[in-house]
């Protein structure tokens, strides 16, 4: 197979696999399978592709010019492909873990929730491999609009509210702000393509950089920075797989996977260290990351604890993008992977024991690690990845990150690395730690509580052991950071 | 100053024709008044073309021994069809009317409106 | 027949009209009006494609010379405009046959056929004319057949509607005919391509430039520019559902093609930088953008928040006019053929809805997108085009209209049209959250999905919508073509 024909199958499958589930509605079996397997196909495929790469296979793909000088186009490069790798791979575990939750749970419309999250993995894709501008646009836009009626799934007013956060946030900053920005850099450089080393340099004054960066900033709203980071927490209403694949991972990496492309590609690594384009933003990020941490303090609702536990992660992948150093862009590309698994066993832990025990809040948990060990297990591990304690792969990411701030001497920002590593640890060990230590309130007995279905056990166990494995082995993402940083 | 006044005098009456015309449409509440608003207006616009096409001296536009000076055909022949198109529109208007005052009663514009928003 | 093909655009419907009123059957009345309608839908197209190819195409009526005799002078710009026209024409109608024999009583549903094939012979002629008096009899011809659709309507709103719109209509073509008058005084001359050429040395005159102001006032009536826009709302609202699509995709188009034609072609580019227009076009689409977004939010009547979304839109394309560049024009224009796809499908979408619950209320919507999954979905897609998500028709218009803004460093218009969209997402989203979220309303009958015959039209137009999206070879190309002869207008 030629690696175009691989990359349009990589991003045709989710959306037959979309097709196949609305066909197959009336037998849930079946339509589950069609799930499993497209999941499956893609994954397998997305590895032939990072592989072929990493043999140094490149190409383009344009399909349609709506626009002159503008095409829908795709072409493979090394952030892309790590942002693909990872939700590729996390589709398939998502998957076998969502099957045993919305049975296990009884949930309504389940056709309707795996079409449209097959239809979010297809726009999450095309984001991974667009080659400019408006391609991303158009597929952060489709996100947006295919996530929707999975917020809104229950379809209460609770989650009427939230869609409403939801997408007025993410589409209003888009509208409003990200798209202002991509059609100035049109008009300053007539090009929106991606190219390394940027292309803004020479074409804008210094002093106004750093308007335009801040409205790609705050525009791409799925990075959640504050003050525009509402939609995550009212996100969390939707079932929890869409919480753990689509908000811990695909939406909200997406988000800062624009980001540091812009960065990266539009901007200039050089381009921002020479004409400091991030001095003052940065402290927005810095500020968020920790304003985030002590929100989720007080947060007794696990899921919104750690929603705003990835609000303050995704601000570090900002701060790094920001920092342009070449060690703070590695560390925030490779934390695009290392919190991915990291969140994801958090959130399936968190849907495993709702599904189980129907308990929501952290202040229940007291003593149930002992009728769910496997579980705790599992979220144990996340939490330490996600304060970047080794033998754990997010050691690395916030090494390199911490790399990244001493080597543009921004000390003050190591500080807020360091205080904010702390505060994980305040907000997120209690919990495990509650759960195997601490007594049941009296009158409470756990004997009728068991773990969460098989598949969905499954599911914890691998991305909690990718946490380890990531470790030792972290050097796919590592080359694929270090290919997308080199560039410039 | 005088000759000035006197001398358009034409546009004179096409003024105040057309403002009386307006200003009917708009102050009248009675919906077969403002169809008679909209006529004067309109007729003030003939008048003005009509007025237009006048050649002092001229004689009226057919040829005719020993005649050297017409008045300009263009202007009366496009007002013939502007009037047919005033003709049309006011039978619409009147036709509107009677179907108007036969499913509201009345033709006076706040009536109307009241019976409208008291549903 | 090729030489002629100009003409026999007007001539048919025009001959058809009468046919069609006589006819005893709707069914066969409608047959009639279809076949027309689709033979100038082709007639059009072909014009467009002879226009492209080989240049302007210049009539003579009766093989009078102009400046004399009156010419239809066809290039890029009326070409586009007369196949948008038509083809909406031709999409509508296979709309109509079921739609109408709802809401229309069957005696009258031949002359309700006639009097659309009249509306159409008078928008096709203000494409076709090149004599700006003629524009004004096709206004006419095209206005009282539209007072006369609109009164059709089913509630007795209809009439007052139709009124108002009449007397409105009636005072903006006045105001035009008026105009049109003064610069005969001074030019002696009513054909487009000789006023071209008399008007620069008469421009200074008072009387041209009243003249001017009067036909831009005239016509802002008919486009109904915000705030000369009073008629439109009413008139969209009570008019049967066939009657709103058409007009709301085709009536106002013409009349933006005549401000622009006006501007770019029978009076000197730069002519309107000159006079204050180019500012009040600015001001009056800004404020129709935000004002008319905002009083779209808060209607309780789906006809009523999409026509004063259409307000809004129009203050789109007269930003477009104002900033007098050519990229503004192209912007114009764009809008102008993908406003009408996604009024066009929005509309038809709310007639399916009124075709099976009889009304279209929003509080009786309540939880429809469920028994109308088709319809729904045709609601968000053009509804998703109405904010201008990319992917969709909407976004390139938006593209092009800010992209000629930045090109002005025109900030506000910036700000105000990314606004604009935002404002849509919470008129559309209150749209779908009504049609989807809210429990249905208990009518006692289970509604069911519309027939085929409105859903195949409706979707035609959907696809439409992201198909233009998509590929702009069309849209943009002839867009840019039309400014280049508008010639932006530069002075």
């Amino acid at each position: 197979m030629s690696a175009e024909t691989l990359l349009l199958t990589i991003l045709l499958l989710p959306l037959a696999g979309a097709v196949g589930i609305v066909i197959t509605r009336h037998n849930p079996n079946v339509r589950e399978a069609v799930t499993l397997l497209s999941a499956a196909l893609v994954a397998v495929l997305v590895v032939m592709l990072a592989a072929r790469f990493l043999d140094g296979e490149a190409f383009a793909l344009t399909l349609i010019e709506p626009l002159p000088g503008i095409a829908i186009a795709f072409e493979i490069e090394a952030l892309g492909m790590l942002f693909a790798l990872v939700a590729g791979l996390l589709w398939v575990v998502t998957s076998v873990y969502s099957i045993g939750y919305m049975r296990g749970h009884n949930e309504q419309n389940q056709t309707r929730f795996f079409a449209a999250f097959a239809v979010s993995i297809a726009a999450t894709m095309g984001i991974a491999f667009s080659a400019n501008l408006l391609t991303l646009f158009l597929f952060y836009e489709l996100l947006t609009l295919a996530t929707y009626p999975l917020v809104t799934h229950a379809g209460t007013p609770a989650a009427k509210q939230g869609g409403r956060t939801y997408l007025g946030i993410l589409l209003g900053t888009s509208i409003g702000l990200f798209l202002l920005g991509i059609l100035v850099t049109w008009s300053l450089t007539g090009r929106v393509d991606f190219q390394a080393g940027g292309i803004l340099s020479g074409h804008v004054d210094p002093a106004w950089a750093g308007l335009l960066y801040a409205l790609f900033l705050f525009g791409i709203g799925k990075a959640a920075v504050m003050p525009f980071h509402r939609w995550l927490p009212a996100a969390m209403v939707a079932p929890t797989p869409v919480s753990a694949l689509l908000h811990a991972v695909a939406v909200v990496k997406a988000g800062v996977f624009t980001l540091l492309k812009v960065t990266l590609y539009i901007f200039g690594g050089e381009f921002i260290l020479s004409n400091d384009v991030t001095g003052g933003l940065i402290w927005v990020v810095a500020a968020t990351i920790l304003i985030a941490s002590l929100v989720a303090m007080t947060k007794d609702n696990l899921k919104a604890r750690l929603a705003y536990s990835t609000v303050s992660q995704l601000s570090y992948i900002a701060l790094g993008a920001m920092l342009a150093s070449k060690a703070g862009l590695i560390g925030a590309s490779m934390h695009i992977a290392m919190h991915a698994f990291a969140k994801i066993t958090l959130f399936f832990a968190a849907g495993a024991i709702f599904v189980a025990s129907h308990k929501k809040q952290v202040s229940e948990l007291n003593g149930l690690g002992r009728a769910m060990p496997v579980t705790f297990a599992a979220f144990f591990i996340g939490t330490l990845s996600i304060i970047g304690l080794p033998p754990f792969g997010g050691m690395w990411s916030k090494w390199y990150l911490a790399l990244g701030a001493v080597e543009t001497a921004q000390l003050l920002l190591l500080a807020v690395l360091m205080i904010s590593s702390l505060l994980n640890i305040m907000y997120l060990l209690p919990i495990p730690i509650r759960a195997f230590f601490s007594k049941p309130a009296s009158g409470e007995h756990y004997t009728e509580i068991a773990e969460a279905p098989k598949s969905m056990l499954l599911a914890m166990v691998v991305t909690s052991s990718a946490c380890v494995i990531l470790f030792f082995y972290p050097d796919p993402f590592y080359r694929l950071a270090g290919l997308a940083v080199g560039g410039n | 100053m005088t000759d000035f006044i006197v001398g358009h005098y034409n546009y004179w009456i096409v003024i105040i024709l057309m403002m009386v015309g307006l200003y009917t449409v708009i102050s009248r509440g009675n919906l077969i008044k403002k169809v008679i608003g909209l006529n004067i207006f309109q007729v003030s616009v003939f008048f003005l073309y009509i007025s237009l096409g006048t050649v002092k001296e001229g004689a009226a536009p057919i040829i005719a021994e020993g005649i050297e000076v017409y008045s300009n055909p263009l202007p009366h022949v496009l007002i013939l069809t502007a009037i047919v198109v005033g003709v049309a529109t006011t039978a619409l208007a009147l036709a509107l009317v009677v179907r108007i005052k036969e499913s509201y009663g009345t033709i006076e514009e706040d009536e109307i409106h009241n019976l409208d928003h008291s549903l | 027949m090729e030489d002629h093909i100009s003409l026999l655009l007007v001539v048919v419907p025009l001959i058809a009209a009468p046919v069609v009123a006589v006819l005893p059957r709707g069914r066969s009345a409608w047959a009639v009006a279809f076949i027309v309608a689709a033979a100038c839908a082709v007639l059009a197209g072909m014009q467009l494609w002879a226009v492209l190819t080989e240049g302007a195409i210049s009539y003579e009526l009766g093989g009078w010379a102009p400046p004399w005799g009156i010419e239809y002078r066809i290039d890029a710009v009326n070409a586009f405009v007369a196949l948008i026209v038509a083809a909406i024409a031709a999409i509508t109608l296979p709309y109509a046959l079921l739609s109408v024999e709802r809401e229309i009583p069957e005696e009258k549903i031949p002359l309700f056929y006639s009097a659309m094939l009249l509306c159409l012979t008078g928008l096709l002629g203000i494409t076709q004319t090149g004599d700006i008096f003629n524009v004004f009899v096709f206004l006419e011809i095209s206005s009282l057949a539209s007072y006369a659709l609109i009164s059709l309507g089913r509630d007795r709103q209809a009439f007052t509607a139709a009124y108002q719109y009449l007397i409105m209509g009636t005072i903006g073509a006045t105001f035009y005919l008026i105009g049109v008058g003064l610069i005969y005084s001074q030019t002696g001359s009513l054909n487009m391509q000789d006023l071209a050429t008399l008007l620069p040395g008469v421009l200074h005159l008072k009387t041209v430039e009243t003249g001017f102001a009067f036909i831009m006032i005239g016509i802002a009536l008919k486009l109904a520019l915000f705030p000369l826009h009073l008629w439109l709302p009413n008139a969209y609202t009570y008019a049967p559902s066939v009657v709103t699509v058409f007009l709301a995709a085709t009536a106002t188009k013409v009349a933006v093609y005549v401000m622009l034609r006006i501007l770019g072609t029978v009076f000197p580019q730069g002519f309107a930088l000159t006079t204050p227009a180019d500012e009040l076009f600015i001001v009056a689409g800004i404020a129709g953008i935000v004002i008319a977004s905002v009083y779209a939010i808060y209607q309780q009547n789906v006809k009523r928040l999409l026509a004063y979304s259409s307000v809004a839109q129009v203050g789109y394309m007269a930003l477009g006019i104002g900033f007098a560049s050519a990229a503004g024009v192209t912007a114009a224009l764009v809008h102008l053929f993908n406003h009408a796809l996604m009024k066009g499908a929005l509309f038809m979408a709310v007639g399916a809805i009124i075709y099976r619950i009889g009304a279209c209320r929003m509080d009786q919507i309540h939880g429809l997108g469920r028994a109308m999954p088709w319809t729904f979905g045709a609601i968000v897609i053009g509804g998703l085009s109405l904010v201008g998500v990319p992917g969709t028709a909407g976004f390139i218009s938006k593209w092009y209209l800010v992209v000629a803004a930045l090109e002005q460093e025109a900030w506000i218009s910036v700000a105000v049209i990314l606004m604009g969209s935002l404002l849509a997402v919470v008129y559309v989203g209150k749209l779908i959250e009504a049609l989807y979220f809210k429990p249905v309303t208990d009518t006692g009958t289970a509604v069911s999905e519309a027939p085929l015959l409105l859903l195949v039209p409706t979707w035609g137009l959907v696809f439409a919508n992201v198909y233009f999206g998509l590929n702009t070879d069309l849209t943009v190309g002839v867009a840019e073509k039309a400014a280049a002869i508008l010639g932006g207008m530069k002075p």
